[in-house]
């Protein structure tokens, strides 16, 4: 096992294309780190550069504090799980799973043992001599980390590996890898487009936009202080709701409501072209289900509910917002890549509500609904960045990382 | 036939079928008869089935000392060793063209092609006399060299279109694995292109097995002739006897092996054949 370290790394394909941009990250031995972002940012890139696939252009990278940058991948003592799982299709399970031990010239009641003791723990014994072709989807991607696991290597590389599952067994297996990772204590690196995995299965989830890296956090910090736009509407689901705002006197004008300007937003703001607020749609409530003494850190507006679904523990109200959007890069590519941009209605003004199951709302009705204004983010329409107000959004996240 | 085919069709079908085999068989029906009948009742037997059924054009082929033994050593041993050395360099040359990006990879490949369409013709005389000049005429490798010459973009492109089908990603996953580039390629990409492999063997074989033209030209004596150009050269018992009867038994005796193979491997040469073109 050992610490990974990418020092100002950059991928420049011939043609002058940066896949990765002078990435910076550090992942602690034993660290599971996620790294997350739309197709295309480059995570795979940067993934397969710590594996020798890529070659690295510019910068530096070490694997237990020595320099790997012109070791080849069967020199780095690195295992890597595919997104199609690359079985060996002509080898046993067993087989497959020896393979590196036997290049390596493990002895082999050696490998018997590692082999059998992997398939214990991955619960594939009774399949170890089958063909890959005759097993299902679950048990190839076992496989294929029952591969990674024998070697004991000193990190796990895993490129996308649920995402050929479907969407029961993906959860299941999520939460098998999160519980495997844990057991072993081997650094993980684990490249995913989906949030949903990011959040849930690493230590800290690396979040990259076209080739930089955006934030590197706890999924916990990531959620409740995002530093830029992106991070916001990326993180969580259903996404963050963007709306322009204006400053005015000490007050922020809101398309549905106008509420008290955090300290310090007022100065940042007069320097911008524009403000972006983002709610988070947990932030949304019923007025008659807030307690009283909550209720005078919001304020509460009227407006019509197009939609409501339900889903069992909680509501999503859906209504629109008379303004034009808001135009920004950041949320454009996330639009692109949600598939959200060429849906109508998709972008502009629709905001999503997640309410209490208990709570007053029809679809087609008017109802009032209220704001927790102090969990309101601001970001700088023309860069995107967080704008960072005298109020706290989360708990205690001051001197977050950039 | 589709399965909605109705009786008509199939009758139809079926005698469209019977049709073309006639039409393909015949001949070697009649190659059998003819080897079968007495060479000196060639002329006077013309039914289609011998009166005299006679296997004695097939021992005397044997006799001892016969050119024919010979022939069939030399077409065996110069067809497996012309196919042998150029299937393992067409499996490297297209497992490059198939995975390397190299500049001149598409001069290599149309290079290729062109050699593939060359006229044989057109090279034998020159190649006679620089044989002749450097000693390879009437020697095997005199007629191995040819015959890899035009294999090698056979081997080559049914090869590149078997890798080009199996996935990057285990050759990387075998390199993360710990192998070098080269065990990768013969522990993991080698078995699994194993039937184009033996597609390209199979067409290779039966390429250098079948030339008339570079045997004819290029040996002399029964140091390197093979059966093809051996057949050319048959007499008949007394110079009044037409060898007929004995060609036809040769002839018949060289097609038993490739039927045989291709029976055996005609799956695997359909799917060579066309691999690439259908994702398989």
């Amino acid at each position: 096992m050992a610490s990974i370290q990418l020092q100002d790394v950059t991928k420049r394909y011939p043609d002058g294309f940066e896949a990765v941009k002078h990435m910076d990250l550090d992942i602690a031995d034993g660290e599971f780190v996620i790294l997350v972002g739309p197709s295309g940012c480059g995570k795979s890139t940067a993934l397969r550069m710590i594996a020798g696939l890529e070659d690295i252009t510019d910068g530096e990278l070490k694997i237990g504090e020595q320099v790997v940058n012109d070791r080849a991948p069967k020199d780095r003592d690195i295992a890597m799980v595919f997104q199609n799982y690359a079985l060996y299709p002509h080898m046993t399970v067993r087989d497959n799973m020896g393979f590196a031990l036997k290049l390596a010239h493990v002895d082999k009641d050696e490998i018997q043992k590692r082999v059998e003791e992997a398939a214990r723990v991955l619960d594939l014994t009774q399949h170890l001599d089958r063909k890959p072709a005759n097993l299902s989807g679950g048990q190839r991607q076992r496989v294929a980390m029952g591969r990674a696991i024998v070697r004991d290597p000193q990190a796990f590389l895993m490129d996308e590996p649920l995402s050929n599952l479907d969407a029961k067994l993906r959860v299941q297996m999520r939460a098998e890898v999160s519980r495997l990772q844990d057991r072993l204590g081997t650094t993980t690196v684990y490249v995913t487009h989906d949030q949903t995995e990011a959040m849930t299965l690493g230590d800290r989830v690396a979040v990259m936009r076209a080739g930089v890296l955006q934030q590197v956090d706890t999924p916990q910090v990531l959620y409740d202080d995002p530093t830029n736009i992106f991070v916001a509407g990326f993180i969580g689901s259903p996404a963050m709701n963007f709306m322009p705002a204006q400053v005015e006197s000490g007050t922020v004008k809101l398309p549905m409501a106008e509420v008290r300007a955090p300290d310090g937003l007022g100065a940042a703001a007069g320097s911008g072209e524009g403000l972006i607020a983002g709610i988070r749609p947990e932030h949304f409530e019923d007025p008659s289900l807030v307690s009283a003494d909550k209720k005078h850190h919001g304020v509460t507006f009227r407006t019509r509910i197009e939609l409501v679904e339900s889903m069992g523990s909680e509501l999503y109200a859906h209504f629109s917002l008379e303004h034009g959007g808001v135009q920004s890069e950041e949320l454009a590519e996330l639009a692109q890549d949600a598939g959200t941009a060429d849906v109508p209605g998709g972008g502009g003004g629709d905001v999503v509500a997640r309410l209490d199951p208990a709570s007053n709302v029809h679809q087609g009705e008017e109802t009032e609904l209220w704001i927790d204004t102090g969990r309101i983010h601001f970001f700088d329409a023309s860069t995107g960045g967080r704008i960072r107000t005298g109020r706290g959004t989360g708990a205690g996240v001051s001197g977050a990382p950039a | 036939m589709g399965q909605s085919a109705t009786p008509r069709q199939k009758v139809a079908w079926l005698i469209a079928i019977a049709l073309v085999v006639l039409y393909a068989l015949i001949p070697i029906a009649w190659m059998i008869s003819l080897s079968l009948k007495k060479a000196s009742t060639i002329g006077t037997d013309t039914g289609f089935f011998p009166k005299e059924a006679t296997l004695q054009n097939y021992s005397d082929l044997f006799k001892s000392g016969s050119d024919f033994t010979h022939a069939l050593i030399n077409s065996f041993g110069i067809a497996a060793i012309a196919t042998v050395i150029s299937i393992a360099l067409a499996a490297m040359a297209a497992y490059a063209l198939a995975r390397l990006d190299f500049t001149g990879k598409a001069l290599i490949l149309s290079g290729a092609l062109a050699i593939a369409m060359f006229p044989a013709i057109s090279i034998v005389g020159s190649l006679f006399n620089i044989w002749r000049n450097i000693g390879l005429f009437d020697t095997w490798p005199g007629l191995i060299i040819p015959y890899m010459t035009f294999a090698l973009p056979l081997g080559i492109y049914t090869l590149s279109a078997f890798y080009r089908e199996i996935p990057w990603e285990l050759e990387q996953a075998a390199q993360v694995d710990g192998a070098t580039p080269f065990q990768a390629f013969t522990k993991v990409i080698l078995p699994l292109a194993a039937p184009g492999t033996f597609t390209a063997a199979i067409l290779v074989f039966i390429f250098a097995w079948n030339d008339f033209l570079f045997a004819n030209t290029l040996t002399s004596t029964t140091a390197s002739r093979t059966v093809p150009a051996t057949l050319a050269f048959f007499t008949g018992a007394s110079q009044f006897d037409q060898p007929v009867a004995a060609i036809a038994a040769a002839a018949v005796i060289v097609t038993i092996p490739i039927i045989i193979v291709v029976l055996l491997f005609q799956r695997r040469i359909v799917a060579g054949l066309t691999a690439g073109a259908v994702k398989g």
